[in-house]
């Protein structure tokens, strides 16, 4: 954690529901450029709606979200327009996002899933992004899967491809909604790594997670989130040894003795 | 077989050429009849299916020669003959359409250019049957809805057949199915007259007349058309048109108050009888069949033109009530919802019919091809729009999130990342589509289009032969839609091979038991 960086993520007040109640209230909270975040918490605590709401897949109630300068905000019962919905498309293309199933396109390459955002959406010349998608494979430790096609991929190669796509679009801040619980446990470690090479070379991440330890050893930051509601976030460690809420202790505690952390 | 090819391709040649050369010269005038509608009156030369003959087509011919006319046959489905002459398809029509009350409500007749009765028939050694009273418990084979069943009914107590083919009937006379036919005298006469095994018994039953059917605001067209009939018949034309085809009969005679005997031969009559009395050998019903091919190759491209252009129309139109029904308002998509309801709620058949001869009344108008390229289209085009908007949601939602997440306008993803997908999945079940529409569209058969259906009609009752020809149009439809059956397997193979994680879809039989799953 680098104290001296400058916000790049502030949320304030963000509240967001669906027909069958609220799931997330009044979340605020502040991340730094160059920040790793994990949020822990029960499952149907708002963590995943959390991370779909920041990057505008699930448009927020009211509140506001500001990411590397854009700010999309909203006050309760405003209908959308047409320029919030814009705010929401520039946000979306300043952030990366991984999803469980990883989602790659199955009728494209590998090296093709990983293209077609820049050559589509940016616009970029096919043999710039061609060497980009190329240095991005190696990145993630995927050389000679070019031409691979997604379901000829184990879950680690897919994930780790999915980050790679992610990338491409060179965004500000990547999200990983639960990366690794869709991957046999020999093949957790390999997706981790990735997001650490990011964290070492500045890449700002928030990751939904039930890995406890990557989130332990590896986070700047820990939010802890129940019921809608970020109960606690604090550094990685302090959070672990000492924490100050009973609900985040008693969510730990039953970590601990299921021997995972 | 070349000799005769080039013999025909001559006889072509200078009849086209001839009847160009008269075209411009004489005002047309187009005639409705059904090739179909059986012999003596109009039907396919046996010894060539392209020509149309029959003393019908005969006395059309001299009245046309009479009036200064062209000729134009138009082909039409018989039920359809008169609703096909008040939508303007022809100026008159004539295939032995009888003068009852119930036609003279919609059209105009003119005076009758034939007169007949019902004949009875029964086998040569049976004498247990002398007239129509003796028929009373015994089984008696006629036309379905005709004057013949009526009277039959009248005498009560008959145990009536009715058939659709007369020849079938007399068949089963000849077998002992039935004890008695009973015909109206020209079909009769076609039909067994030449039959050693069958014999006529009985005094002429009823009456009936036949006269050309005219528009009723076609005031003079009628006079011209009675006036034709009239000196035809007093030349003696019309005369030696019944000699010819062994028609002239004692009410005939009658009606004409002519009752000099016959001076020219009965050569129409007896070609016929010649190609019918011999039991064909199997090398000769070959030799026939062969001759029918390019009558059939030619229904072929027009089945396949039919087929192609409805198709494109259903896949446009498909596709705009798919993106409809999933992207548009509300409103818009319930128009789309009720279309696509009533169409597929209501048979293809009936759109067909109200297109072609419903719309007119309205002013709307298309050609028998566009109207069954289009009623088909319509149709078809309800059942492409589900299976597009079943392939846009056969995607799974993450695909449309994930693409979205990449920056993606709702445009961009769409046409990048979900529609090739949903291509994949349309594929096949669009092919197969394909297919059963290139068999629904035997339907435009009866709105007047000589397809491969109308084709196997024609020739099967020139020949009295529903077998073989049936094989044959069989076997062609099989051929056009075999392609298509391929591609779809194709292509369901390929979009299980980029599913082989098993995730979606198999290309194996996994239900059959085998090796992996005991």
């Amino acid at each position: 954690m680098n104290i001296t960086n400058k916000p790049l993520i502030v949320v304030e007040n963000l509240y967001k529901g669906f027909e069958d109640g609220e799931v997330l209230r009044n979340v605020s909270f502040t991340i730094r450029e160059g920040d790793l975040a994990s949020i822990i918490g029960p499952s149907g605590c708002g963590k995943s709606t959390f991370l779909r709401c920041l990057n505008c897949l699930e448009l927020l109630d009211s509140g506001s979200i500001s990411i590397a300068g854009v700010k999309i905000s909203r006050s309760p019962g405003q209908i959308p327009d047409e320029k919030m919905l814009d705010i929401a498309h520039e946000i979306r293309s300043e952030v990366g996002m991984v999803f469980q199933s990883y989602n790659l396109f199955p009728h494209k390459t590998i090296i093709e899933n990983i293209m077609l955002a820049p050559m589509v959406v940016k616009k970029q010349p096919k043999d710039e992004v061609y060497d980009l998608a190329i240095k991005l494979l190696e990145k993630v430790g995927l050389k000679g899967f070019a031409s691979k096609y997604p379901s000829t991929l184990s879950g680690g190669q897919g994930q780790r491809a999915a980050i790679a796509r992610a990338l491409a679009m060179n965004p500000r801040v990547m999200l990983y909604d639960e990366p690794t619980s869709a991957l046999d446990p020999e093949l957790v470690g390999e997706v981790l790594q990735v997001m650490k090479d990011l964290d070492a070379e500045g890449m700002t991440q928030i990751i939904v997670t039930h890995e406890m330890k990557f989130a332990r050893d590896a986070s700047d930051y820990i939010i802890f989130m129940d019921k809608g509601e970020i109960v606690e976030y604090d550094d990685g460690d302090i959070l672990f040894a000492s924490p100050k809420n009973e609900r985040t202790k008693a969510f730990l505690r039953h970590f601990v003795n299921t021997g995972v952390a | 077989m070349k000799k005769f090819s080039i013999l025909l391709a001559l006889i072509l040649l200078i009849f086209t050429s001839a009847s160009s050369l008269e075209a411009q010269e004489l005002k047309e005038l187009t005639w409705g009849g059904d090739s179909e509608g059986g012999f003596p009156y109009m039907f396919s030369n046996p010894t060539n299916t392209d020509e149309l003959i029959g003393f019908e087509v005969d006395i059309v011919d001299a009245l046309a020669e009479q009036m200064g006319r062209k000729p134009v046959y138009v082909n039409n489905a018989w039920e359809n003959l008169i609703p096909g002459l008040n939508r303007k398809l022809y100026d008159i029509s004539i295939n032995g359409l009888e003068v009852t009350p119930e036609h003279k409500e919609v059209v105009n007749f003119s005076i009758p250019y034939y007169k007949t009765f019902l004949q009875l028939a029964v086998r040569k050694e049976d004498n247990s049957i002398k007239d129509l009273e003796d028929c009373k418990g015994k089984k008696v084979g006629t036309l379905k809805e005709s004057y013949a069943q009526e009277i039959l009914e009248e005498i009560g107590d008959v145990d009536i057949k009715t058939y659709n083919v007369e020849a079938n009937t007399y068949e089963d006379l000849a077998n002992g199915r039935l004890d008695a036919a009973f015909f109206d005298h020209p079909i009769a006469l076609y039909s067994a007259g030449f039959n050693p095994e069958i014999k006529f018994i009985g005094p002429p039953v009823g009456e009936l007349e036949y006269a050309i059917a005219i528009r009723k605001e076609d005031k003079e067209l009628l006079k011209e058309v009675n006036m034709a009939l009239a000196a035809l018949r007093d030349s003696g034309k019309l005369r030696e048109i019944y000699d010819r085809w062994n028609l002239w009969t004692p009410i005939m005679a009658a009606e004409f108050n002519d009752y000099s005997p016959s001076k020219i031969e009965a050569s129409r009559y007896n070609e016929w009888s010649e190609t019918h009395r011999p039991e064909l050998t199997f090398a000769m019903r070959l030799e026939r069949y062969k001759d029918v091919l390019p009558a059939f190759g030619r229904a072929a491209i027009v089945t396949m033109q039919v087929s192609i252009t409805a198709m494109i129309i259903a896949i446009t139109l498909g596709l705009t009530l798919a993106l409809a029904r999933v992207f548009s308002p509300k409103w818009i998509s319930s128009i789309a919802t009720i279309y696509i309801e009533i169409v597929r709620g209501t048979p293809v058949l009936i759109q067909l019919f109200f297109i072609f001869y419903g719309l007119p009344s309205v002013g709307i108008k298309f050609s028998p091809f566009w109207a069954g390229a289009i009623a088909l289209g319509l149709n078809y085009a309800a059942y492409e729009a589900e299976i597009y908007r079943s392939g846009l949601f056969a995607i799974p939602r993450t695909q449309w999130e994930s693409a979205l997440a990449l920056g993606m306008t709702r445009w961009q993803a769409m046409r990048e990342v979900i529609l090739p997908q949903a291509v994949r999945v349309v594929i096949p079940p669009i092919t197969n589509d394909f297919i059963s529409l290139l068999k629904d569209s035997s339907l435009v058969s009866i709105i007047t289009m000589v397809d491969l259906t109308k084709t196997y009609g024609q020739v099967s009752a020139t020949y009295y032969d529903y077998f073989g020809p049936g094989i044959m149009v069989a076997i062609i439809y099989l051929l056009l839609g075999l392609p298509f059956v391929r591609f779809a397997r194709y292509t369901e193979k390929r979009l299980a091979a980029v599913d082989k994680d098993g995730k979606h879809g198999h290309r194996e039989n996994i239900y059959r038991s085998s090796a992996r799953y005991i």
